[in-house]
Parts: structure tokens; sequence; C-alpha cells
């Protein structure tokens, strides 16, 4: 028909810069990373202003060295993300992608377009996959910058005991936030799967944060051990191994691989469902 | 397209569409045809299934059986190389309420592939501009109101070239003044070669933009077919006032035409004649000139003479039965 193929590239990325554009200009995006960003600033504050030093072993993982190094604001701050905040955040992007549309109205019209079913679900899922790693940038951003100006910035002693200077502990940072980035793809797979069985977008995104709490609960009874190493929160938490030198790729590799499955798994949801269903929003 | 080619002559054809939800089917086993070039009128009450066979048409639903044919090719088979041609506004417009109205017709038209984005500012400015928007173009739509974001929509069917339009109910909410624009908008477009397939519940609306109609009624296609056709189906009334009356019967019973004597009423009948109403169905080709001419020429004395044919009001109301919205 009319169009020309040197058209198409251009054009396919014309609806993804569209979809991060209309992501990124929402006001509820915005919210979303200020509340983030102002995680690590809290934490920052709240341990200037105390008296009284941290006591080594309390409050979460790292905060007893937020005095001595500012870099640790950061890492701090995603150790307290994680299990809530950032799913949190998650969990409303990824299950708006398609209930959004659909609640919208604007579903029909990207469809009729046409947008393509297939490549719609792909594009919502890479702008979800970019707003992972923008929402952790920011809180590792916030962090690192909250630091710098409270706090003494130096050579970090790593968990191992070996001292990284501080070019190379903002690497490990930036290594740090890739990882929580990669934990919560699986999360937002699962999203978009649950958004394409609804029109409801806040019944979506509650089922996945519901479930991403779900997973962190069963996670911690010991009860459920076998099932331990198969839930998609499993290695949430097991960035320290980036912490060490030389640096150990073992849990990345394990959270990447788990976080494959999920993504893998979801997708084939996701697809079966929205390829095959009858758009009536 | 690889298939044998249909008919070239219409841009939607399906055969024995149907579409189940659950036990209730929404759409019956339709049979539409329409040609390329008309603008044709979808008309039926709410509920009927107008916009469940838009959304079948578009590929939006899947049919549970039957063949669609949209401009030629299969859907939803060939839908990624039928849709670009088409433009369409599907139950209400609909859009982001935190992006401008030019910023949303940007958003749409980038989900099409084949739409170039090096002449999308200009097309989102011509449509806007078409339908009388572009004052507010960089309004957030959240503050526009339902006339206006129906234009909108409209404005986004128009977004490109297309071949067909899809207006599935595209006066809604709009003030007089703009049904009569929306009307000569569609007017111009179908001057201009497009096919318009636009759906409707009022018949006055119907009555006035198109040359082709189908009737929706519980999910069946009760009726299709020119404009003229369907005013011809119904039944025309025939009055004539004439003192010779058995020979105005008989010549009346030839051309197809039942009559009765009128009920005797003042100034029915009197020195210079009776009243007879005669009803049928006369054709096309027997014009009312006609049916004078042959009651002179066999001597019938026509003091007063008048046709009046069924309006579609009542045609439509016998077509579609009770709760039909006909009060324009």
């Amino acid at each position: 028909m009319t169009a020309t193929p040197e058209d198409r590239p251009s054009s396919s990325w014309s609806l993804m810069a569209s979809e991060l554009s209309v992501l990124f200009r929402r006001l509820r995006t915005w919210a979303m990373l200020l509340a983030l960003a102002a995680i690590p600033i809290l934490i920052a504050a709240a341990v200037k202003l105390s008296s009284h030093p941290v006591a080594p072993g309390r409050g979460p993982p790292f905060l007893d060295r937020i005095t001595q190094n500012g870099l640790f604001v950061g890492v701090t701050a995603l150790v307290v993300s994680v299990p809530l905040f950032l799913p949190l955040t998650i969990g409303v992007v990824a299950g708006d992608t398609i209930a959004g549309e659909a609640n919208l109205g604007t579903l029909r019209y990207l469809l009729v377009a046409p947008a393509g079913r297939v490549r719609l679900l792909l594009i919502k899922y890479t702008a979800a996959a970019v707003f992972c790693l923008a929402a952790t940038l920011t809180v590792a951003a916030a962090g690192a910058l909250a630091g710098v100006v409270l706090f003494p910035v130096g050579p970090v002693t790593l968990l191992s005991g070996d001292t990284i200077g501080v070019g190379e502990s903002v690497a490990r940072s930036l290594l740090i936030a890739a990882y929580v980035a990669v934990s919560l793809l699986g999360l937002s797979a699962i999203g978009l799967a649950i958004s394409t069985f609804t029109d409801i977008p806040v019944g979506a995104m509650a089922a996945t944060i519901v479930l991403s709490v779900v997973s962190q609960v069963a996670d911690n009874l010991p009860q459920l051990e076998w099932l331990h190493p198969w839930l998609f929160s499993h290695y949430w938490l097991g960035f320290a191994d980036l912490l060490r030198q030389p640096i150990s790729w073992v849990s990345f590799g394990n959270n990447a691989l788990l976080q494959a499955g999920y993504i893998l798994a979801a997708w084939a949801l996701a697809y079966g469902k929205f390829t095959s269903k009858d758009v009536l929003s | 397209m690889t298939e044998a080619s249909p008919p070239a002559d219409l841009a939607i054809e399906t055969r024995g569409l149907s579409k189940q939800f659950g036990h209730r089917a929404a759409v019956d086993g339709i049979d539409l045809a329409v040609p390329r070039g008309s603008v044709f009128g979808f008309l039926g009450p709410n509920g009927s299934g107008k916009t469940t066979t838009i959304r079948l048409l578009l590929g939006l639903a899947s049919a549970t059986s039957g063949n669609i044919r949209v401009l030629g090719g299969e859907m939803p088979r060939q839908l990624a190389a039928v849709l670009p041609h088409v433009g369409s506004l599907v139950e209400g417009p609909a859009f982001y309420p935190f992006l401008s109205g030019a910023a949303n017709l940007r958003r749409l038209d980038s989900a099409d592939l084949h739409a170039s984005p090096s002449t999308r500012a200009a097309r989102v400015n011509e449509a806007l501009e078409r339908v009388g928007l572009s004052h507010a173009a960089g309004k957030k739509v959240r503050a526009y109101s339902l006339g206006m974001k129906q234009r909108l929509g409209i404005a986004h069917a128009l977004l490109g070239p297309r071949e067909l339009l899809v207006l599935d109910e595209p006066t809604n909410g709009l003030d007089p003044q703009g049904t009569r624009e929306v009307r000569s908008l569609v007017r111009s477009l179908a001057a201009g070669g497009t096919t318009v397939f636009v759906s409707s519940h009022l018949l006055a609306e119907v009555e006035q933009m198109c040359t082709h109609v189908g009737v929706m009624s519980v999910g069946k296609l009760v009726a299709q077919g020119t404009l003229h056709e369907l005013r011809a189906a119904g039944q025309a009334t025939i009055r004539l006032h004439t003192p010779d009356v058995e020979a105005a019967v008989r010549v009346l019973s030839r051309l197809g035409l039942q009559s009765e004597l009128s009920a005797p009423s003042a100034g029915s009948s009197g020195p210079d004649g009776q009243s007879l109403v005669s009803t049928g169905s006369p054709g096309h080709d027997v014009a009312p000139e006609a049916i004078v001419a042959a009651l002179v020429a066999d001597g019938v004395r026509v003091r007063g003479f008048g046709v009046e044919n069924a309006s579609l009001e009542e045609r439509f109301v016998s077509l579609t039965g009770e709760g039909f919205d006909i009060a324009g």
C-alpha cells in the first residue's frame, strides 16, 4: 500500500518515543519519582540530625556507615526501597500498561491505528523497564547527592575489607542500581500480564503489588524453603556480593536468570491473552 | 491482495458475520455490503449490535463466525495492511486527559506504522483545522467539552488520507451547529471519494447524510440498500378525488394499488365526487404523473390527487419495533 519501507524504522521508534513521553509527562510518574528521591534524602537528614551515632548492626544494612562515607546513602536507600517502595511504583506503572489504555478507551484507537498487538505489548513492556531503571537510578542519584552534601566522601571500605576509590565506588553504586532494576523486571512483566486481563488499572496495580508482597512473605517462611529459589523476590536484596573485592557475580547471574524466567512466563501469558482478546473497552 | 479478489466496488463486505457473548448473539449473521464511494448509514436502536459490528470490522473483537472484507482485505488477517487506510471513531472519542489535543493526535498517529513522522505535525494541524479545533490545539483534553472531544475524535479519524471512514455516532454530544458541520464534513469527504460508514440511532441524521442505509435490529441486519430503495419499499398512499370511483379503482388495481373509499366525512363526498385512498407499492417505475395519466386515459375525471410516501420513520419503526429513537 502507500507506506514506503524506509518509513518503518523511524515510525516504530516513534511510538516508543511517544510511549516514553506519555509516561514521563504524567504528573503521577513524577510524583512517584519524587517520592522515591525523598527516601535517601530522608535517611540522610535523619542520620545527620540525630545526635546519637548509629550503632553498627542496627537499622537497615549500611546505615551505620553513612556518617563515615556519604556514598553509602544511596545503597542504604536502595535497601530500604526494594521491599516496598520500588515494587509499589513498578506495580503502578506495569499494572497501568494495558489496563490504563483500556480504561481511557485509547487502547482501541492504538489498535486500529494499527499499532499491532504484539508491538504494543513490547513497547509497553520496554517503557515499564525504562521506568524500573529510572526509579532505581532516582534513588541512587538522590542518595549520592544527599550523601555528598551532608557527609564526608572518600574511599569506601568494602565488605571484603578492601578499599576502593571514589570513582570505583560510584561505579559500584551504579552496578547495584542496575542489579535492583534487573530485579524488578520480572515484577514488571507480571504487572504487564495482569494488565492484559482487566480494564481497571487500579485492580492490575493492586494485584501486582500484592504479588510482590506475597512473594516476599513466602520468602520469609522457613516452611516454604523449597519454594524460595523460585520466588521472583528471592534475590532482591542479594546485591551485597557487588560490594566485595573481587566482585562475585553469582547472585547477579542467578537473579538475572530467575527474572528472565519470570519475564518469559509472564510474556507467554500476556501474549496469549492480549493477542486473542476482544477489546470492548 | 493475494486472494481471489472480491467485487471491487465494495468497501465493506461481510458474510454471515456473528458475534456471541456467552449465549447472547450481539451480532447475528449479518451480510453487509457497503459500496465504495457511498455514505452508508448504519442505523439501529441502542444495543442493536452496531458498535459490536464496528469492533468486528476493525479487528478489535474476533467474530464467532462469518467473514469480513474491508477495502478488499480479509479481516482480521490483513488488518495491518487494511487499517492504515481506515479512519475511525469507535464508541465515542477517547483521549489522554493530561495531554493537549494536538499531543493526543500526535500520540495516536505515532501508533500507525505507515504514518510518516515527518508530516505528522502538518497532518495534525490540518485535521484540527478541519474540525474547527485549531484554537484549542494546545489545551489539555481534560478541559475539553464533550463536543470538543467529539470533534477531536473526528480529527483523529482524518489524520491521514483515508479510503474508508468508520464513524460511530459522530454527532453525539454536538450542538446543532456542530451536527451541521459534521454533516457537511461527511459530504465533502464523500465528494472526495472516501467511503463513509456512519452509525447512528438518529434517523433524521442518516436521512440527511447518507446515500445507503443498513438497519440493525436485535443483532440482525433487517434492511439494506439505497435510501431511495428503502423509501420505495415502504407503502405509498395515494389520495384521489373523483366522481368516477369504479373506473378509478380498476385503473389503480391494474397498477398494483388497493383502493378503498375513504371514510365519509365532511367534504369527502358530494356532487363533485368521492375521495379514494389507495395503498400499495407502485414501484419506482410508476411515477405519480404516470398514475394520473393512466387515470385520465381511462376517462377518470381527476379532481384531486396526492401521493404520500410512507415516511422513512414509519418504515424504520416497522423494521426495528418499539423503543426506536426517532426523536431526531
